[in-house]
């Protein structure tokens, strides 16, 4: 139960062309997220599989049916919105069991799988509630609540973690995380923050407008991106891109280096430059070197006990073998 | 707001706006209480007196009183009913996406805008009159015999009337809180399997809870007082068939003169109408805390 797989879908509003022909095959079980920009379609591309939006032309198989015209209560899909949307005059209790009572099934039953549910995502104390009396990351369990009770084939979510605040954030998404372990469902992820999506997907979607820019694992993602945007937009911070004569040396239009990947020595190098921002961040120091001759800015990290001060003089050496080539269509070289 | 300072000037500042109020309702309710206590007739000038509680006594125990309690009730749960159920139903054909939504959406506030003495007289003659009227011609040209709105159905003919001029508030109160309802909620219930009745029951009534009491509150402190949609249309009739307690002070006051009478029956007026207010606060106000 929870393969999905799409084909030739397109979606458009009105005249404006928002999702083009696109594929995508998504296997039982699997952590799929979906990454890319804002505005980029993610939302509309979950919401066409969720069936709040009819698709324009193509096919969407769940589990091998035709579901291109099923309505979205019979796909069997569960969602989970970015504003959580509980019902703001039912108790918690209410809240998780409303998708039981539409299915008609009998009070013990619901009951039973509301404490059920309540006991997972450690909300039993707060069944009698109100939303409107939880705090963000409680309203956010209750709404994943929602969704675990009716053991649908699969899991939407819609940027679930935006409205939390970055230490809640890192906590649900573990929880998250560690609720697809349980439950071993198919479960779609939407966000635009690339560390949620290297952390916790099995499989990265990288949309950009609409288009699918490369399918893959975070590491695969990471080691060989299929062209700059994909390079640009995986890894934090971002890879530097560099054109002009110093990619022409290595026989690209455009090379990029990961600032993990450069050697930083005061001495000697390959690149020099002028250092400007330091960010420590403990752990590690992020440098943004200025005057380089190569990019506008070089980001690089360095140890964090680096002791380097603004409009010091820094020389890099990329590691050879982590070096991306690409060509003068953004496509990777082999 | 905190200083001492500021407080104080906000004080004085509101001061003039409060004691042109207190006055405005003041005077008048001091000067009814006092009326209601003398013999006041307009016939006799000059013959007032002090008579205790005699005014009271008769008001109270005027078959016409009971008849006009009874219609008083009819006429405003009849209203609220029909301005409810309507509004609701008008307000969710509405905010459906529509061609020419603006053009409708203002013809349906248009009645509004139509004073109450106006809309009754429209009503009267051109559609409920016997002869003359829409409502005949139409009974006529399908072999009927043409139906007497105002003396057959007096009560409901009027509470039709008034329910026509306060379907648009209500549609619009309702109408806005119908689009406040974040359309995530009701995607989220229709992926819970909710159809569209349970939508509505479910997520879509609970949501307009507050507008249907602040309806409520409203048009209750409105209708209570119904006048000149009687006074033009049955003149409180047939007998007192369409008789308010508003209109029952009238008929005391200043077509019998007795000005003492009629005091005092607005006297009993207010104090019913606080009656029902706290009702109404205790039954539904709570929906109001947010
Ligand atoms: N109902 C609509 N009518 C017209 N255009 C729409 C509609 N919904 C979305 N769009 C357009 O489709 C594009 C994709 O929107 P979508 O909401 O899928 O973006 P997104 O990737 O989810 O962005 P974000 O990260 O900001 O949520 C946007 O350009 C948006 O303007
Ligand atoms: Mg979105």
């Amino acid at each position: 139960m929870g393969r999905i797989s799409l084909n030739q879908v397109t979606k458009s509003f009105g005249d404006v062309n928002v999702i083009p022909p696109l594929d995508l095959d998504i296997n039982e079980g699997e952590f799929v997220v979906f990454v890319g920009p804002s505005g980029c379609g993610k939302s509309t591309l979950l919401r066409l599989i969720a069936g709040l939006e009819d698709v324009t032309s193509g096919e969407i198989r769940i589990d091998g049916q035709d579901a291109t015209m099923v309505p979205p209560a019979k796909r069997g899909l569960a969602m989970v919105f970015q504003s959580y949307a509980l019902y703001p005059h039912m108790s918690v209790a209410k809240n998780i069991a409303f998708p039981l009572r539409m299915a008609g099934m009998n009070k013990a039953e619901q009951d039973k799988r509301v404490a059920h549910a309540a006991k997972v995502l450690n909300l039993a104390d707060y069944l009698d509630r109100r939303p409107g009396q939880l705090s963000g990351g409680q309203r956010q369990r209750v709404a994943i609540g929602r969704a675990i009770v009716r053991e649908p084939a699969a899991f939407l979510f819609d940027e679930p973690l935006s409205n939390l605040d970055a230490a809640l954030r890192v906590n649900m998404r573990l929880e998250i995380s560690e609720l697809h372990n349980t439950l071993k469902t198919t479960m779609i992820y939407v966000t635009h923050d690339q560390v949620e999506a290297m952390t916790m997907a099995d499989k990265i979607v990288v949309l950009q407008a609409g288009r699918i820019e490369q399918v893959g694992s975070p590491m695969e993602l990471y080691r060989t991106p299929r062209n700059t945007f994909v390079a640009g937009f995986i890894g934090s911070p971002k890879m530097n891109l560099i054109e002009g004569p110093e990619a022409a040396r290595h026989d690209a239009h455009t090379i990029g280096i990961r600032p993990e990947h450069l050697a930083i020595s005061t001495t000697e190098g390959a690149w020099k430059g002028v250092v400007g921002v330091s960010e420590h961040l403990g752990s590690d120091t992020f440098l943004h070197v200025h005057q380089t001759g190569l990019a506008e800015t070089i980001t690089l990290r360095a140890p964090g006990e680096l002791e380097l001060r603004h409009g010091d003089t820094v020389y890099m050496t990329p590691e050879a073998d982590k070096l991306h080539r690409f060509g003068p269509d953004g496509l990777r070289l082999a | 707001m905190a200083t001492q300072h500021s407080r104080l000037a906000a004080r004085v500042m509101i001061s003039p706006a409060v004691i042109l109020l207190l006055g405005w309702m003041l005077i008048p309710l001091c000067l009814t209480i006092y009326f209601s206590f003398l013999r006041y007739n307009l016939l006799m000038p000059g013959m007032e007196e002090f008579t205790g509680w005699t005014n009271y006594r008769y008001f109270l125990t005027d078959p016409a009183f009971f008849a006009a309690i009874a219609n008083t009730l009819a006429l405003v749960l009849g209203v609220l009913f029909i301005t409810i159920v309507g509004g609701v139903l008008l307000a969710l054909l509405l905010d459906q996406p529509m061609w020419g939504q603006g053009i409708v959406r203002i013809l349906v506030i248009a009645p509004f805008f139509v004073m109450p003495t106006v809309s009754a007289l429209v009503w009267k003659n051109m559609f409920m009159n016997p002869v003359n009227g829409l409502f005949a011609q139409l009974f006529k040209a399908v072999g009927l015999q043409p139906f007497d709105f105002l003396s057959q159905a007096p009560l409901m003919s009027i509470i039709g009337i008034v329910s026509w001029q306060w379907l648009p508030f209500a549609t619009l109160i309702l109408l806005t809180a119908i689009q406040s309802l974040d359309s995530e909620q009701l995607e989220a219930a229709e992926m819970d399997g909710a159809g569209p009745l349970s939508r509505f029951f479910y997520i879509i009534l609970p949501h307009l809870g507050r507008a249907i009491t602040v309806v409520i509150l409203i048009q209750t402190i409105f209708l209570l007082s119904i006048f000149a949609e009687i006074l033009v249309t049955t003149n409180g009739g047939p007998g007192t068939a369409t008789t308010n307690l508003t209109y029952l002070v009238y008929v005391q006051s200043l077509l019998q003169f007795d000005v003492g009478g009629g005091s005092a029956g607005g006297v009993i007026a207010i104090i019913l109408a606080n009656i029902v207010a706290i009702f109404l606060m205790r039954m539904i106000g709570k929906n109001l805390d947010a």
